[in-house]
């Protein structure tokens, strides 16, 4: 049997964690808590993460980057603003759906308890490579000429903070409907209300 | 029996569509005295000649270094005769030919005003299809807006040493436009921790987020060989223009070209993704030192 390697124990770790932050709460969770879910010792969890704050930081920017690499994939894509608001719609949904555990952290432990976060992961520092695609994204969509060139923040807050509310409102199962069925509204609205006037 | 004064390298100034801007930068040169005694100035629209100027527009004098200030229009005419054929003879039996200025280098402002008429004596713009293709390996092009003294200067004693002057694709010397404008700007740590200046003419903040500076995206010794010795507009408080650029002028040269806040040109061979990525990170750090008036900041001691 292959071994298993000190990168994928550390992933297992980043997932497990993953799962009791947004399940539990952050506060609620122990060491001892994750070093069960991924079957090793306690002692042996400190040769991967320093303390549950460092995980943590490990954790929004695992997030990032994946949520990153996703809309890269997207801004390569020679394709109208339009349509790629819609695939980020739906990589977002998708993701909140297949893997709720990612989008429940972010909402519910990064955006929740900023002390934790306050001292390494102020500002962009964890989730630079996430916001960094969502700056290459609007740039090209004003390029094109297909976005109203405004400030970023205010598209930006329109954005995510729409994509973030449903799908919170989606985990507290206020929505009558899966998430899947509001994609198309709700990608028109964001383009509607980003788009050149 | 040549006497060691008849060496001296010769040179005609001559000027196309022009607004003297490069003669009077040019006269204000710290040590032009030396440098005028190095050379025989044949004919120059400011400075003492040994030719007059319908001599100049005969054809039928030769010198070794033919200097073109401004746009070369085709159908212009300096006292009936065309510029045009002036810059053919000139151009064909001198051995050196500085294009003086970024309208003499690619059009500059005139070619912005008749850009299907006028051009630069090699370049239109950033494209190699100006009058002088055929001579291409004599011209040099010195570009800015106007140019800095001491960049003709260096050319000149160049060629009077018997030197090489090495060229770029776009036929500047390397030696000058090696270096961006950004290099040794007095803002750069404003810069690197992404701290913009609240206006014009401040000593604090970067210029490049707000009020349009082209800095690190132009190839210039702006801030390297200061002007007047002592400044630059950048230094100043004033952004870089980039006029030492083939697209120079540009619209709006006050302002920041943005894309929902994000600036539309990044610093010269910087991925925009990674530019983004340090920008962000840098804003994110608070430095208080750079936030308000430098005089005003106290040190721990």
């Amino acid at each position: 049997m292959a071994r298993i390697t000190k990168q994928e124990r550390r992933v297992s770790i980043i997932l497990a964690a993953l799962k009791l932050f947004s399940e539990k709460g952050f506060y609620i969770t122990t060491i001892p808590d994750i070093a069960k879910k991924v079957g090793m010792s306690v002692g042996n969890f400190y040769n991967y993460f320093t303390s549950k704050d460092a995980l943590a930081k490990e954790l929004i920017m695992y997030i990032s980057e994946y949520l990153g690499k996703s809309i890269r994939e997207i801004n390569d894509k020679d394709i109208p603003t339009e349509e790629k608001i819609y695939e980020i719609v739906s990589m977002y949904f998708n993701m909140a759906d297949e893997r709720p555990e990612m989008i429940e952290y972010f909402l519910r432990v990064y955006l929740s308890n900023r002390e934790v976060f306050e001292d390494g992961c102020e500002g962009m520092l964890c989730v630079s490579a996430f916001v960094t695609e969502m700056m290459m994204f609007f740039d090209n969509g004003v390029e094109r000429g297909e976005l109203h060139n405004q400030d970023f923040f205010s598209a930006f807050g329109l954005f995510m903070g729409y994509l973030g509310g449903m799908v919170f409102l989606f985990g507290e199962k206020i929505l009558p409907e899966p998430l899947e069925w509001y994609k198309e509204s709700i990608s028109q609205n964001i383009y509607n209300a980003l788009k050149t006037r | 029996m040549h006497s060691k004064q008849d060496k001296k390298p010769s040179i005609i100034w001559f000027q196309g569509l022009t607004c003297n801007g490069n003669t009077h930068s040019f006269l204000n040169l710290e040590n032009l005295k030396n440098l005028l005694d190095k050379f025989e100035i044949l004919s120059h629209p400011s400075l003492p000649s040994t030719q007059n100027f319908n001599t100049v527009l005969s054809c039928t004098l030769e010198c070794d270094i033919f200097i073109f200030e401004g746009a070369y229009d085709p159908l212009m005419k300096r006292n009936d005769t065309l510029v045009s054929k002036i810059v053919e003879y000139y151009a064909k039996s001198t051995k050196h030919i500085i294009a003086l200025g970024s309208c003499a280098s690619f059009g500059g402002l005139f070619k912005a005003s008749a850009p299907d008429r006028n051009s630069g004596l090699l370049f239109n713009e950033q494209e190699k299809s100006g009058p002088l293709l055929k001579y291409e390996s004599k011209v040099i092009n010195i570009s800015g807006c106007p140019i800095h003294p001491e960049w003709l200067a260096y050319t000149l004693h160049m060629i009077a040493k018997g030197r090489e002057v090495e060229i770029n694709k776009l036929h500047r010397p390397i030696e000058l436009y090696s270096t961006l404008a950004h290099h040794g700007c007095t803002r750069n740590e404003y810069f690197e921790w992404k701290v913009d200046a609240d206006d014009f003419g401040e000593k604090e903040g970067c210029l490049y987020y707000k009020q349009g500076c082209r800095a690190p995206m132009t190839h210039s010794s702006c801030n390297k060989i200061l002007w007047n010795e002592v400044s630059s507009k950048t230094r100043v408080g004033t952004p870089c223009f980039g006029c030492t650029e083939p697209d120079f002028p540009r619209q709006n040269l006050f302002a920041t070209k943005t894309n929902m806040s994000i600036p539309e040109d990044v610093p010269i061979g910087i991925a925009k993704r990674s530019y983004l990525t340090m920008a962000g990170i840098a804003k994110t750090f608070h430095i208080k030192r750079l936030e308000g008036k430098l005089i005003d900041y106290k040190t721990a001691d």
